[in-house]
């Protein structure tokens, strides 16, 4: 199950040049500048691709936009985690020889919908036994299990709202976040908030405070992948990639076979684990897909970071810092460092944040992030959902 | 009720006598004889190991539990009117029979819902084609 290991690495990693509100931008050129930037930042030509890899878009439409022919196409669309599967299956392409140079692009107009498609049909089983009860998208879907894993082991909002104070001390570290201190003034909802902040901001759906959710915005991320051997000739250090899982779990929330458990999550990291020869204890910095607070909990549970039904009080865990600041648990300065671009609650959340997740494990691994820049981080986890923990990718990467 | 504003399903040919029934005011499950019933319906059992294709509707009690649940203040239709305000409940309902299905509970106040809490069945008939199975407190 080590085949994969080390064998490919990512070379290349960027956003667009900005993230928020892109109304001038469609979901296609939110693609084509994401991949300049991912190909400049790798140094290498659009000429060299010869693999695509896409979600929120057929890759034909992909390709033709970008001009290319590539001989290896994966349009796996499953949601946010659909990046993290991209780059798993880019590995097994770039080993079999399909590809030489793999390019995973995500673009989305998420906030200004500028070509963004409506999905569902009515025929659908989601659109006849979930939205006729008034399903309003993924703050009153991906609620869902929050309750019975509040009912089965003593979660509270309290605990939540610690994760969200956690991450947005990491946005304000960030100059590209959202909800950071450098992009959003305090009248308008920008910089350091606190647990008691979450729990008073105006309910969206219950157990979900506005402060629960993530941002809503337009942005694209790309990736640019090539074999072990060539991946020290490019303009930066290579990032390898040691294990990565998937799985597709279920598809409507209401089929999830258990509430408390993204079954998911589960096996894509144990397949992540297994072909990575590690295990929760070696990650030193986790990308954990943030659409709502109760997310990211899940995932360290579910991945062995902590047991099943106490990810509550681990996150909720506080510490005083030299100058009487509270540290959290995730937050900078935590033991658990966790979302450090600020994640999706507070740096950007297109509608498949997955991209994301991966940039910021990069970018974090190459010793690029400047303020939020976490010590000594040697592997890094970018792990999420697709849909409401309905498919899962896990990425496990190294920059060595 | 022709003015009916939230979202209507269309049956498809697998799925119309669930449809059929709820208009007769039944809950009717796809059942396999070795297996019990599932939902959602599928012209054959959904347990990878059976995967048989003999389906008989059986109907169902319209009794269970609230097995997990949210309370929307988002003002989706048919949630959206003055008469009608949000906030309302989501929950996914446990039947007696074992299977799960999403739908709204009828509450006079939401934040009085509670996990495992004992419901019924309600047949909604929001137009002259269609009746969704929601669900109130025992």
């Amino acid at each position: 199950m080590d085949q994969i290991r080390h064998k490919v690495a990512i070379v290349g990693a960027a956003e667009t040049d900005d993230l928020g509100q892109l109304p001038h931008m469609s979901r296609l050129a939110l693609h084509a500048q994401a991949a300049k930037n991912a190909l400049d930042d790798a140094g290498i030509s659009l000429a060299d691709v010869d693999g695509l890899l896409c979600a929120g878009a057929i890759p034909n439409e992909v390709a033709e936009y970008l001009g290319i022919q590539p001989r290896y196409i994966d349009g796996t669309s499953v949601g946010g985690c659909s990046f993290m599967i991209h780059v798993r299956h880019a590995v097994a392409a770039i080993m079999a020889g399909y590809c030489d140079v793999a390019l995973v692009t995500h673009g989305e107009s998420g906030r200004s919908g500028v070509d963004a498609p409506r999905g569902g049909s009515a025929s659908s089983p989601g659109g006849q036994y979930e939205a006729p009860f008034a399903i309003g998208g993924a703050p009153t879907t991906f609620s869902i299990p929050v309750l019975r894993h509040f009912h089965e082991y003593g979660t509270t909002k309290e605990h939540l709202a610690h994760i969200a104070a956690a991450t947005r001390a990491w946005a304000n570290l960030n100059p590209m976040a959202m909800m950071g201190s450098h992009r959003r003034a305090p009248e308008r909802g920008g910089g350091p908030i606190t647990p008691q902040d979450v729990l008073n901001s105006r309910m969206i759906c219950y157990p979900f405070n506005l402060l629960d959710c993530c941002v809503v915005a337009d942005g694209g991320g790309a990736l640019v992948l090539v074999s072990e051997e060539r991946a020290k000739d490019y303009a930066k250090d290579p990032v390898y990639v040691l294990g990565a899982g998937e799985a597709a779990a279920h598809w409507m929330v209401s089929q999830m076979r258990d509430h408390t458990t993204a079954d998911g999550y589960r096996i894509a990291g144990e397949a992540a684990y297994k072909s990575a020869g590690l295990g929760p204890q070696d990650i030193d910095h986790c990308m954990f897909y943030d659409a709502f607070t109760f997310t990211p909990l899940m995932a360290a549970e579910d991945l062995g970071f902590v047991p099943k039904g106490e990810g509550g009080p681990f996150f909720a865990e506080t510490k005083t810092g030299p100058n009487g600041e509270v540290i959290y648990k995730s937050g900078p300065g935590g033991d658990f460092p966790m979302n450090t671009n600020g994640g999706g609650l507070s740096y950007c959340h297109t509608g498949m944040y997955g991209m994301f997740a991966i940039i910021e494990s990069v970018r974090q691994l190459r010793g690029e992030c400047g303020d939020r820049q976490v010590p000594d981080v040697n592997v890094s986890m970018a792990h999420g959902p697709g849909g409401m923990f309905a498919s899962a990718g896990t990425l496990i990467l190294s920059n060595a | 009720m022709a003015d009916y504003a939230g979202r209507l399903p269309v049956a498809t040919p697998e799925s119309q006598p669930y449809w059929d029934g709820l208009k007769e005011h039944k809950l009717m499950l796809p059942t396999c004889d070795d297996c019990g019933p599932h939902f959602y319906p599928r012209p054959f059992c959904p347990m990878p190991k059976c995967f048989n294709w003999d389906i008989k509707w059986t109907e169902a009690s319209g009794k269970g539990k609230v097995h997990t649940f949210v309370i929307s203040h988002q003002p989706i239709p048919p949630y959206n009117t003055e008469d009608n305000p949000p906030p309302y409940v989501i929950a996914v309902i446990e039947l007696e029979e074992g299977p799960r299905m999403m739908s709204n509970l009828i509450m006079d106040d939401p934040y009085s819902t509670t996990v495992d809490m004992d419901v019924e069945i309600v047949f909604d008939d929001v137009t002259d084609e269609v009746t969704l199975p929601k669900f109130k407190p025992v």
